[in-house]
C-alpha cells in the first residue's frame, strides 16, 4: 500500500470513529493540511495540557517545561503534513513532547541529576510501609497552594520513568495503551511502573495521613523511605 | 486458598482501575476487610489517584496559552491571502536595491571602504527568553546563569529586547 494509500485509510479511519470530537478534529486536521493554519490552535487547545504536563514529567522545571511545549507544539504544526492517523493526534503530538523534552534533558548536563539512561525496572517486590491509621487527604485541600507543591515535589522525586507513567495514566488519564504508546514501552513495563509510582508516592505522603501537612515532608530532607 | 499481603500489594493498582478478573477482585475484597494493613494501602492508593487526578494538578502555568498563540501567529507560514503582500514587498525591495546599485556606479567618489561581513543573526522575535527580576539580559530557559535566580518570567525575545535587555553572553553567543 502506498504511504498516500495509507493516509487516505488513516484519515478515513479517523473521521468514520462515532465521536463528535474525533470527527471535528479530523476536520481541523484536514484544513491545517490544506492551508487554513488558522484553526491550529482550535485543534491542539484540548491537549496545550496535556503537553505541558508531558514537559514537566521530564524536566521538573516549570520554564524549560514550557519552552519545550511550546516547541513541540510548533513542530507538530510545521510537521502536520506527516501526521497520517495511523494513531490518534494526541498520541503523536505527546511523543513529540516526549521526544523534545528528552533531548533538552541531554543538553542540560549541569542541571542533570539523573542519569540519562534509563536503569532496568526493579523486579523486587515493593513493600508498602505500614501506618498505625490511614486518615485521607481531602481534595477540597488542592485548593491550598502548599498541599499541591508538596504532592508536585514528592512527584518530582520520583525517577522519570516512574514519573512519566505516572502523569501520563494519573494526572493526564490516558489509557495503559496510550500511555505505552506515547512512552514506547510494553504495557506490562506501564502497569508494573505505575503500581510501584502510585506506592512510592502513597508512602512519600503518608506524614499528610497524621495532619502534618505544614510540617517538613521527609523527602524534602533527602530521605526516600523506599530506599 | 487465602490470599497473601504480597499479592495484594502487587494487584493493588490493577485493583483500583478495575482490570481484574471478577474472581480476584472478590478474593482481594476478602482479604481487604480482614487486613489492615492492606485495606491502608488500597485506601492510601485511592487517594493519591484522586489527589493527583484532580484538575487542579494540571494547570498551566498563567499566560501560557497567550504566548502559544503569539508564537503560532509568527510562524504563520505564507498563505495565498498573505502571499499579495509578500509580492508587492519583494517588488519593493527589488526596486529599492536596483535604485541603491544605479547611484553607487554613477558616483565618481573613490569607492566606500567595503564593510565586513556581518555574521551576527538576529535573534527571533518569537523565540521564548526568560528573564530573572531585575536582570539586563534575557537568557534560554537552561543558561546556567539562571541557576539559583528567583522571579523568573518567560517572555517573547521582541518584548525582552523592548524593554532594553541583551541576549546572554553565556547561553545566546550566536545572536551576539
Amino acid at each position: 500500500m502506498s504511504s498516500q494509500a495509507r493516509h487516505i485509510q488513516g484519515m478515513t479511519t479517523l473521521l468514520q470513529e462515532n465521536s463528535a470530537e474525533t470527527a471535528r478534529e479530523a476536520e481541523l486536521i484536514l484544513r491545517v493540511k490544506s492551508g487554513d493554519h488558522d484553526v491550529f490552535y482550535q485543534l491542539i487547545q484540548p491537549y496545550e495540557r496535556r503537553v505541558f504536563a508531558t514537559a514537566m514529567a521530564i524536566l521538573r522545571n516549570e520554564a524549560d517545561a514550557e519552552d519545550v511545549a511550546q516547541d513541540s507544539i510548533l513542530k507538530a504544526f510545521r510537521h502536520i503534513s506527516q501526521f497520517r492517523g495511523e494513531a490518534k493526534f494526541s498520541t503523536w503530538l505527546l511523543q513529540i513532547t516526549i521526544n523534545e523534552a528528552r533531548m533538552r534533558k541531554r543538553r542540560m548536563t549541569i542541571r542533570a541529576m539523573e542519569s540519562i539512561s534509563e536503569q532496568p525496572d526493579d523486579e523486587r517486590e515493593y513493600r508498602p510501609r505500614e501506618f498505625a491509621d490511614w486518615r485521607e487527604i481531602p481534595s477540597e485541600s488542592l485548593e491550598r497552594k502548599e498541599v499541591r507543591n508538596a504532592l508536585i515535589e514528592a512527584l518530582n522525586t520520583l525517577e522519570e520513568k516512574y514519573r512519566s507513567v505516572f502523569v501520563m495514566r494519573d494526572i493526564q488519564h490516558l489509557s495503559i495503551e496510550e500511555t505505552a504508546k506515547v512512552l514506547d514501552i510494553t504495557q506490562a513495563s506501564v502497569k508494573t511502573r505505575l503500581l510501584r509510582a502510585r506506592l512510592m508516592l502513597r508512602d512519600l505522603l503518608s506524614p499528610g495521613l497524621n495532619g502534618q501537612w505544614t510540617a517538613k515532608l521527609a523527602f524534602a530532607k533527602g530521605v526516600k523511605p523506599w530506599e | 486458598m487465602g490470599m497473601t499481603c504480597e499479592t495484594v500489594w502487587r494487584e493493588s493498582s490493577n485493583y483500583l482501575d478495575e482490570t481484574l478478573g471478577p474472581e480476584l477482585r472478590l478474593a482481594m475484597d476478602e482479604h481487604i476487610q480482614g487486613c489492615k494493613k492492606c485495606a491502608s494501602v488500597i485506601e492510601g492508593l485511592r487517594n493519591i489517584v484522586t489527589l493527583y487526578g484532580d484538575e487542579r494538578m494540571a494547570e498551566l502555568p498563567a499566560g501560557f496559552s497567550q504566548r502559544l498563540q503569539r508564537r503560532l501567529e509568527a510562524n504563520k507560514l505564507p498563505t495565498r491571502r498573505h502571499f499579495f503582500g509578500w509580492a508587492v514587498a519583494f517588488a519593493a525591495s527589488v526596486v529599492a536595491v536596483g535604485s541603491f546599485e544605479l547611484l553607487r556606479h554613477t558616483a565618481s567618489e573613490k569607492p566606500e571602504a567595503v564593510a565586513p561581513p556581518h555574521t551576527r543573526r538576529p535573534v527571533p522575535p518569537d523565540m521564548q527568553v526568560v528573564v530573572a527580576e531585575g536582570g539586563a539580559q534575557f537568557h534560554r530557559a537552561a543558561c546556567p546563569l539562571l541557576s539559583g535566580r528567583s522571579n523568573l518570567r518567560t517572555v517573547a525575545a521582541a518584548e525582552a529586547i523592548h524593554e532594553g535587555l541583551s541576549p546572554c553572553p553565556r547561553c545566546m553567543t550566536e545572536y551576539l
